[in-house]
């Protein structure tokens, strides 16, 4: 996030988008609903699926799935067309208005209806909302992220913000919900294929070297291989093998029958986790970790909040931390990590990560810090991008629309869209092992439109078989207008309905991010 | 607006704009007792037992909802006002039933901390009868509104902290009771089952299932939710390295009283029997126990075999959303200095 969650209620205008706060992130969802019932916060709401958040929305559109650049472009045009832009700010922080300027000029409200299914009055009208509001923020999350255009989404949301001047003050901001607990502090401290700790390049030699220092080894320059790559690469037999910590990728990630047979492949496989998860069945070593109530450490949240989190009980038998263990396993393959304790860990991190500089155990010991946190006098960050932009003038970046990478067509004839349910979480590891969660929902459906429901003759609970290019998955069906007409909702938390058997692992080309949440199926009764 | 000052139990004070009587009190660390106030909702005025006496003009008036105003001579603890608040409790007692005795709420219950505080009990006098059905509609929340107190703490809060607007008040006083706004079930309803109204009820009427008794916690510890990425905090209660309960209101924290039904009811996962204990190798295609030391020298020796073989590119890592910033940068660090590979990544994308 580009600001902090206590902006909430700050912001005249908060524009939701692929984001089903309420069931994914509650609390969130909690700030966000109070502040429009005080009637100081107005709400637009953009969803395919009629969330529940759309209760609290002055002004609500319902584009078709995967149409994301179209109706953020039309927002931009109809801002343009009617010169409610924010001239000065346009002038003075950003750079390529024109170029964007024209590029966004063919989507009109007709195209984008045409595209979207939004009518052009609401479009302008949501336009008009976002553009006059004093401080207007956006929200999102993985239904603008999971992709094939996920990237252009992204950039689409930026324009937006950057072409209102609705960036770095409170209230404002480009904001994405981070969906795990630590997947910002994973993202932070380098777990990704391209970048050290503080998004410092793997490619940039300076970079390495200063890595190449502290570490005392020789480091690899190529950018590695995403989730997603990995697997396929398994598949191929260009892995070998895979080490894989407290990850459940047959049942999360795209195309599991893929996912399984590259995992069947692998020379070996090491999971380390708390359950046997549906992917631990496939190790040829399973090492048995401590949850996350058990260890001190730190996480950070979505809005870049660095916490100490406590050790509350002892881990069960002989689990160990998976800091332990990796340490341990280090030593065994003749690398020596000295310190070992996590704050002495942290004062490593600080020591060459400028983004983490100024954090340390004694400083959190209280509260919390918003990095950037550049010294130990450094009081983090609650907003960014304030007076300029990391790279200095922010940059407009004209995309376009393109269909996702599968639509439907006579042999499957619905979208099928994933997500998540307010009662369970991820795989269901977790989740499916809590008894009142567990007692309360444990089952999987399939949530249909009550008029495709008339159409292929199916009631609530009737059995069902969803089909796509790559494998069937059997279901209950849930019949709701939540979902719109021609568009099937199915949550990924239950092994016995691996919806991911369905999705389509095509990849946004920038971000590696998989189609998630559009691919063509069909249902048939059972 | 400058401070005004107001005289209590004989005392100058000062009180801040707009503060009422209760702030005042509170501040000048003076105890006026309260069923129906919690500071995070508006005041109400429904409880009345935060009755004080305005010397001037000889009222009583409701602490909470009465804002501080210039001139005003307040005595807490007044003949009439103890009487007064007497009589609210033992209106409040009448209504109560006996079960109170086995109440799992037990002396953390504040009409019963407030009741002993002023020597009262239950009486077998002049009771009024309120048998209502107890319900366990759902796996999360226990109900049993004959102990309710009309305090309507918890449809405030739904309302004014939560914005669920899930349940309303229907009747009035010590006889109303906070139903499911619409009629019906919740779980047909606006509410999300984060348990905040559970959380904040001052008596047993909303309490957490199950509600055996577990005990006192031996001690807690401040940890991050483990869910979504929110970063609540919350309490563990833990009594022989057993999770009892779970509180929010973690000072600082970026919650406040709030939790989803994840982070309040759905940590139970942690003592789970299914958590692996032991480190296990594929023997014979079964996967069998064996030592910490069996297990690590063999995913040493396989590893380094295929880095000797396949090159540092031959092998994946995957590290983990769920473990903790210090050990993500052990384990990249892991993948890079000591595999050799930038084959390393996480489920950020899905």
């Amino acid at each position: 996030m580009t600001n902090s969650l206590k902006d909430v209620g700050q912001a005249d205008v908060i524009l939701l988008t692929g984001t089903n706060t309420v069931e994914n992130h509650p609390v969130i969802a909690q700030m966000i609903k109070t502040a429009a019932l005080s009637g100081d916060t107005k709400l637009i709401v953009v969803d395919p699926r009629d969330i529940s958040m759309a209760r609290y929305a002055e002004i609500r559109l319902r584009p078709g799935p995967g149409t994301d650049v179209a109706w953020l472009n039309g927002m931009a045009q109809v801002i343009i067309s009617e010169g409610l832009w924010d001239k000065e700010f346009v002038e003075k922080r950003t750079e390529g208005f024109e170029e964007f300027r024209r590029s966004a000029k063919e989507y009109t409200p007709d195209l984008v209806h045409e595209i979207t299914g939004i009518r052009p009055a609401e479009l302008r009208k949501a336009a008009r909302l976002y553009a006059s509001a004093p401080s207007a923020a956006i929200y999102y999350a993985m239904g603008i992220t999971q992709h094939v255009t996920g990237t252009d989404n992204v950039m689409a949301i930026a324009n937006l913000a950057m072409l209102t001047g609705n960036i770095g003050r409170p209230g404002t901001g480009v904001n994405p919900l981070r969906g795990q607990n630590n997947v910002q502090g994973a993202c932070d401290l380098g777990a990704l294929p391209n970048v050290f700790p503080g998004y410092q390049k793997v490619a940039d030699d300076t970079v390495r070297k200063k890595f190449e220092k502290a570490w005392g080894v020789k480091l690899p320059a190529r950018p590695g291989l995403t989730v997603v790559e990995m697997l396929d690469a398994a598949g191929r037999g260009d892995i070998h093998a895979m080490y894989v910590i407290g990850e459940n990728p047959v049942l999360t990630d795209p195309d599991a029958n893929h996912v399984e047979a590259a995992l069947e492949k692998l020379d070996f496989l090491v999971v380390q986790d708390i359950f046997l998860t549906e992917t631990a069945e496939y190790a040829d070593v399973v090492l048995p970790s401590s949850a996350s109530v058990e260890k001190e450490g730190t996480f950070t949240n979505t809005e870049r909040l660095v916490q100490r989190t406590r050790a509350a009980v002892e881990p069960p038998g002989n689990a160990r931390s998976d800091m332990e263990i990796i340490t341990d396993l280090a030593g065994r393959m003749g690398y020596e990590q000295k310190r070992t304790e996590p704050a002495e860990v942290m004062k490593e991190i600080a020591s060459i990560t400028p983004s983490y500089a100024g954090i340390s155990y004694n400083r959190l010991a209280r509260r919390g810090l918003r990095w950037p946190c550049t010294d130990g006098k450094h009081r983090g960050t609650k907003i960014l991008h304030g007076k300029k932009f990391a790279r200095g003038k922010g940059r407009f970046h004209p995309v376009d629309y393109i269909e996702p990478d599968e639509m439907p067509d006579k042999k499957y004839p619905f979208i099928l869209t994933t997500g998540r349910i307010l009662y369970h979480f991820h795989s269901g590891s977790m989740s499916r092992r809590s008894r009142p969660l567990k007692e309360y929902v444990d089952h999987g459906s399939a949530e249909i439109n009550p008029s495709d429901a008339r159409c292929l003759g199916i009631r609530e609970g009737s059995p069902i078989r969803v089909n796509s290019r790559r494998g069937s998955v059997d279901t209950t069906t849930r019949i709701s207008s939540r979902s719109p007409q021609g568009v099937v909702f199915m949550n990924f938390h239950f092994a016995e309905q691996p919806v991911n058997k369905l999705t389509n692992p095509a990849l946004d080309k920038a971000g590696k991010i998989p189609e998630l949440k559009v691919c063509a199926v069909s249902i048939e009764s059972l | 607006m400058a401070d005004t000052i107001i005289r209590m139990n004989g005392k100058r004070v000062s009180a801040s704009p707009g503060h009422s009587v209760l702030d005042v009190a509170r501040k000048n660390k003076i105890f006026i007792p309260t069923l129906c106030d919690n500071p995070q909702l508006k005041p109400a005025g429904y409880c009345r037992v935060c009755l004080v006496e305005d010397l001037i003009s000889g009222r009583l008036i409701t602490a909470c909802d009465t804002v501080a105003s210039s001139g005003m001579d307040i005595s807490t603890e007044s003949p009439r006002v103890l009487n007064a608040r007497c009589r609210m409790l033992e209106l409040i007692l009448m209504n109560h039933p006996e079960t109170c005795v086995i109440c799992e709420k037990g002396n953390t219950c504040e009409l019963r901390q407030l009741a002993s505080g002023y020597g009262l009990a239950l009486t077998s006098e002049d009771r009024i009868g309120c048998l209502e059905a107890i319900v366990d509609a759902n796996p999360f929340i226990h109900r049993d509104l004959s102990k309710c107190i009309g305090c309507q703490i918890c449809v405030r809060a739904c309302r004014e902290i939560q914005g669920a607007e899930a349940i309303e008040f229907t009747g009035k006083g010590l006889r109303g009771r906070p139903l499911v706004a619409g009629g019906g079930e919740l779980s047909g309803s606006a509410c999300e089952l984060c348990g905040l109204c559970v959380s904040l009820c001052p008596v047993g009427a909303l309490m957490e299932r199950p509600t055996s008794h577990r005990g006192i916690e031996d001690r807690s510890a401040a940890v991050i939710c483990p869910y979504c990425g929110v970063g609540c905090s919350l309490y563990l209660e833990v009594r022989d390295n057993e999770i009892i309960g779970v509180r929010a209101g973690v000072p600082g924290s970026v919650n406040g009283p709030s939790l989803c039904v994840k982070g309040r009811y759905g940590l139970d996962y942690v003592g789970h029997t299914d958590r692996l204990t032991q480190a296990l190798v594929r023997k014979d295609g079964e996967l069998t126990e064996v030592s910490w030391e069996e297990a690590l020298d063999l995913v040493a020796k396989r590893l380094g075999g295929i880095i000797k073989k396949h090159g540092p590119d031959g092998v994946g890592v995957l590290a983990s959303a769920k473990v903790t910033n210090e050990e993500n940068y052990l384990i990249q660090k892991f993948a890079r200095a000591v595999i050799g590979t930038n084959n390393v990544d996480h489920c950020a994308r899905l």
